[in-house]
């Protein structure tokens, strides 16, 4: 965090000033590591024995917040009879189908949910193709409002008991072989986090988004989740699991999503196979009791917000103009299409994947196939100049004068040169003013795209495959000499409009039936009143310490999402130390210094009558609302890939030999074999290293906004690995000299830091060494190098597709790496051994 | 003359991460340094320098990283500024000492003159330069541009007698928590140099972070050695003259 995120660090800083005990967990001894009470160095990938090892330790000693647990957690509910854990099936769970390498999820329902479930997930594997998995996990059916249950946790099949069971082989001897931390250790972590939950006291996990870069990285976060529910750290001020975005507005581009997988506000993206009309999808895209069951509310005003007076009722809201998903539309498939021939153009807006992707060879390789090619960026980045420099024309692997791609090159505006939203890390939304105009013919991306869809309109004809783009709504106004369309009308639009054309106040006044247009139904607010309350910066002397005038956070403006739960099941606060937001009886409300993320007059004694919908449908004791029972899901009935529970599966490529199952690696992980995507086979002798990719301070991801900048490029100037002073012994290599990390997919070069940060591993009797990859650099800039990604392939998460780049095996070899052919024929001998 | 004004930087909090010396550069439009990967931990500008006028260090020692920002002390007994023939060097009226590049001749005379390595000359104008404690955001009542950028507050601006008396509370309640080896560096109006106007709180000897344990301000013998000098000639002016007396 001090390394990737040090202003948010300061905060950290300050904590441990007030006497916070801080952890830094992490293969990779950084900035941060420096910085805290206690670094425990881990092996990459080997997370959710800690995890699980944590919450075995709570289970087992009985440290569990047990009032919170059986209030607000799915703990006592009762899990259907078909359902097998990895217990009993050595590391696979029940519905696996090892020819298509996809689970069928029906059989992880509640009780009595089995059916349904089966009915709406068509066995899983059209969501599954297309990460829409989650489409009805937390929108889900298949979860009933009030689903059997236990409340004294002992029946055999409660979710609490399952829980025991499976997490019992997770315990600290497990976590000493696997992650290389010691009984000692681990013993320390676990006192200090349980001591620091409870009534009085809130533990907060942060991560930043390398914990999400493994082939098991949704359920890195889910086994976190499990813990901080079993501590009752979810809901309440200094808890929760901190999310640190990749870098500015990252949380803006998932809210308002640039993925192929979903619409504005989470709202699942049609599928062409399983969608046919509005009603159709809305009916299969979630359950009909939290707050979900108020999507056709979001979907509709979305709609209208596009398509304006063009969407009615009788034609389903212009629902048929969206575009539909096939199948898998992410970025890996994009590539992989593009060598194909199958994508014939490509837009690159901020982005340089031909350094920041995995498996840069075939990033290269797509964009040498393309029939077009537009990059927007702040400098020329290596994907718009790969025709002439990339790695591949040293090697002969492309010729410039065969690449048939018309490459545009258009320069943007940077993030001070134009006005709108940074929506941060904890959803607050901030807005920027524009410092200076943007210099010669630099323009913002809003400029681009509303211009580029103004033309596009122009040459429209009345044809009825033009329809959807002609009768959208495109009509900013428009500011200045170059036309600039006003950005606060586009946050207007997202924020919705009433029937009387007025910003709307809440997410609570959006209506099914058209009356109502939102952008982005999480964000309706944001214009409340007629005000941009995203520029608001009230100073905090001038407010409560939660500062809800200083930006705007969506939803809602509430700054502690599913702060219900900061209160007991009868209203009160958990003690005084930690009141947040409570029950006023004598007002009939709920109140606090935040917003409460709950109906503010519904009282905790409150019981849904029979056949209640949407959040009505809910007890006034439910606090995770968007839950279709309102409970935080210890247990995941549905909504994932790969299973109801987090499992330690070693990573696609490791030097380590799972000895908690059998099953050796993730078994619904995508793989992709092509010969342009070759693997390291496990365990395998030739790539006897571990490697993780990491970030410095001094630059930006890819490198495009820092390696053109002298005062950046000084402070880190080369490519270079971290390795430890035994790992140099064993390999031969010099501080300040040259190494070349070998994968199947690349040999690339960097400069050697011998460093005692780095430490080796011991694993019951075998010893692991790390070597550490910062991965900045490219072929361009002030100061260029090799592109560590080229090292990385294609292997994802089931659930959301990230691509495994956080824990890979390697060779290390001393010196520079060979040029040309010999380069390739190295790489040769090494796929081949 | 204003309050005496200075930097307070508690290293305890440093997080290494440089925003000080891209803050100078940009405030100050010094020149990089130079694209040189030197293999000493994440420090790649080496040293306080005529273009690098904070500077951060990185010292890897028995599983600590120690992390620190170095700049100019604004001595109070400063001997650049006593040796500089032209006057470019001046003591503020927020008693800093300040370089004056359209002044300076470049002779050269304030690097060796400096005990702790400050000032520097660039080779490509020949003239000194160093950190100047941003004399103009001073002036026009800002906080100098690395104290500003610091995310930390571990680069702390001020009047000096508070800097100073902030500091002993900081370590007094370090070595409360057991971290005995925090000590304050350059604060003392004692030590050699009169005390400093940055000043440090350090988790080590000095030595380890590259400064002086006990640094003289380099002209504080002048007077005595002109003195020495003065007697020497008058000596000899004697001796000749005696040699002649007894000629005659």
């Amino acid at each position: 965090m001090a390394e990737c995120h040090p202003v948010g660090f300061q905060w950290v800083m300050e904590a441990r000033l007030r006497g916070a005990k801080v952890f830094h967990i992490d293969p990779r001894f950084s900035r941060t590591s420096a910085a805290v009470d206690r670094y425990l160095p881990i092996r990459a990938g080997s997370d959710i024995v800690l995890l699980g090892a944590l919450i075995n330790h709570v289970l087992t000693h009985g440290l569990d917040f047990r009032e919170y647990v059986l209030a607000y957690t799915n703990a006592a509910t009762i899990i259907n009879a078909e359902f097998l854990d990895t217990e009993d099936l050595d590391g696979l769970f029940s519905g696996y189908d090892p020819e298509t390498g996809r689970y069928d999820p029906s059989s992880w329902a509640y009780e009595g949910d089995v059916e349904q479930v089966r009915t709406l997930s068509e066995g899983g594997l059209a969501h599954a193709q297309a990460a829409g998995s989650d489409s009805y996990g937390a929108r889900g059916p298949g979860a009933s409002a009030r689903p059997p249950a236990d409340p004294t946790l002992r029946h055999p099949r409660c979710v609490y008991q399952i829980l025991r069971r499976h997490f019992s082989r997770y315990t600290p001897e497990r976590v000493e072989e696997l992650c290389g931390i010691s009984r000692e250790r681990f013993a320390e972590l676990a006192e200090a986090i349980t001591a620091s939950s409870g009534r009085e006291r809130t533990t907060a996990w942060v991560y930043s988004v390398g914990w999400t870069q493994h082939t098991t990285g949704v359920q890195f976060i889910r086994a976190a989740s499990i813990l901080q529910l079993l501590l009752g750290n979810m809901g309440r001020p200094g808890g929760g699991i901190l999310s640190l975005r990749g870098h500015a507005n990252i949380q803006g581009s998932t809210d308002v999503p640039t993925l192929f997988n979903l619409l504005p506000g989470y709202i699942a993206m049609p599928n062409a196979h399983r969608h046919a009309g509005l009603n159709d999808y809305l009916e299969r895209e979630g359950a009909d009791t939290g707050f979900w069951g108020n999507r056709r509310a979001y979907t509709v005003s979305l709609l209208k917000a596009w398509w304006g007076e063009a969407a009615t009722e009788e034609n389903d809201f212009c629902f048929g103009h969206l575009p539909r998903l096939t199948g898998d539309h992410g970025h890996y498939a994009t590539v992989m299409g593009q060598i194909d021939g199958t994508v014939k153009g490509y837009f690159v807006i901020g982005e340089n994947p031909a350094v920041g992707s995995a498996n840069g060879r075939a990033q290269r390789l797509g964009l040498a196939n393309l029939d077009w090619l537009v990059v927007r960026d702040l400098t020329l980045v290596e994907t718009a100049t790969f025709w002439q420099d990339a790695p591949e024309i040293e090697t002969g692997e492309l010729r410039t004068e065969e690449i048939g791609t018309e490459v545009f090159f258009l320069p943007a505006a940077s993030h001070v040169e134009k006005e709108g939203t940074f929506t941060n890390t904890q959803r607050l939304l901030q807005w920027r003013e524009k410092a200076l105009d943007p210099p010669g013919d630099c323009r913002s991306d809003l400029w681009f795209f509303y211009h580029l869809g103004r033309r596009i309109r122009d040459r429209l004809t009345d044809d009825e495959i033009d329809r959807p783009v002609r009768e959208l709504t495109w009509d900013y106004p428009e500011e200045g000499p170059y036309r600039d369309p006003s950005a606060e009308a586009v946050l207007r639009e997202i924020g919705g409009t009433g029937p009387d054309g007025r910003a709307l106040s809440h997410l609570g006044r959006l209506r099914p039936d058209g009356s109502t247009r939102c952008g982005c139904w999480i964000y309706c607010g944001v214009y409340a009143d007629e005000v941009n309350q995203a520029a608001r910066r009230r100073p905090r002397e001038e407010q409560s310490w939660v500062a809800p005038e200083w930006g705007w956070a969506w939803p809602a403006n509430r700054r502690i999402l599913y702060n219900r739960a900061s209160a007991d099941p009868e209203g009160r606060p958990w003690s005084e130390r930690k009141r947040y937001v409570w029950w006023d009886q004598a007002r009939g409300a709920w109140t606090g210094p935040d917003v409460p993320d709950f109906e503010e007059d519904k009282p905790p004694d409150y019981d849904p009558p029979e056949g209640a919908k949407a959040e009505a449908a809910l007890r006034g004791t439910d606090p995770f609302i968007m839950q279709s029972d309102g409970k935080g899901w210890l247990y995941v009935p549905s909504g994932l890939s790969d299973g109801p529970l987090p499992v330690h599966y070693e990573p696609h490529e490791s030097p380590v030999r799972n000895t908690l199952y059998r099953t050796q690696a993730n078994p619904a992980r995508r793989i992709f074999h092509r010969p342009d995507n070759p693997y390291n086979p496990p365990l395998s002798p030739r790539f006897p290293y571990v490697f993780t990719t990491s970030r410095l301070t001094e630059h930006h991801t890819a490198g495009g906004m820092s390696r053109t900048l002298p005062y950046l490029t000084e402070l880190q100037p080369e490519p270079f690995c971290e390795v430890s002073p035994q790992l140099a012994a064993e390999v031969g290599l010099v501080n300040g000299g040259w190494a070349t990390i070998v994968t199947a997919r690349a040999a690339v070069e960097m400069r050697v830091l011998v460093t005692e940060r780095v430490r080796p591993l011991r694993l019951r009797g075998t010893t692991v060494h790390q070597v550490v990859l910062p991965y900045h650099w490219g072929y361009r800039g002030l100061v260029t190098g090799d592109v560590v990604n080229d090292l990385i392939p294609f292997v994802l998460d089931p659930n959301v597709f990230i691509q495994e780049s956080k824990s890979g095996t390697c060779d290390v070899l001393p010196g520079r790496r060979p040029r040309g052919t010999a380069l390739l024929e190295l790489i040769e001998r090494y796929r081949h051994g | 003359m204003a309050e005496r004004m200075g930097f307070f930087t508690d290293t305890s909090i440093c997080i290494g991460c440089k925003a000080c010396e891209v803050a100078c550069k940009e405030w100050n439009d010094v020149p990089d340094d130079g694209f040189v990967f030197r293999a000493t931990s994440y420090d790649n500008t080496g040293a306080l320098g005529a273009d690098t006028w904070r500077h951060v260090a990185f010292i890897e020692q028995d599983g600590r990283w120690l992390m620190s920002s170095d700049v100019c002390k604004h001595c109070t007994h400063a001997a650049c500024l006593d040796v500089c023939p032209t006057g470019a060097l001046f003591r503020t009226e927020f008693d800093t000492v300040v370089v004056q590049s359209d002044v300076c001749n470049g002779c050269g005379y304030c690097v060796p003159a400096c005990p702790y390595g400050v000032i520097d000359r660039r080779e490509r104008d020949g003239r000194a330069w160093k950190c100047t404690l941003c004399y103009d955001r001073l002036r026009g009542g800002l906080e100098p541009a690395c104290a500003k950028a610091c995310p930390t507050d571990s680069i702390r601006f001020g009047p000096l007698d508070e800097l100073r008396a902030r500091a002993a509370e900081r370590v007094e309640r370090l070595h409360a928590d057991g971290v005995t080896e925090a000590r304050l560096y350059g604060e003392s109006p004692d030590n050699g140099v009169g005390g400093t106007g940055a000043f440090f709180l350090l988790l080590d000897e000095p030595e380890t972070y590259g400064l002086p344990p006990d640094p003289v301000v380099t002209t504080r013998d002048l007077p005595a050695m002109w003195r020495w000098a003065g007697g020497a000639a008058l000596a000899l002016a004697a001796g000749v003259a005696a040699c002649f007396l007894r000629r005659t």
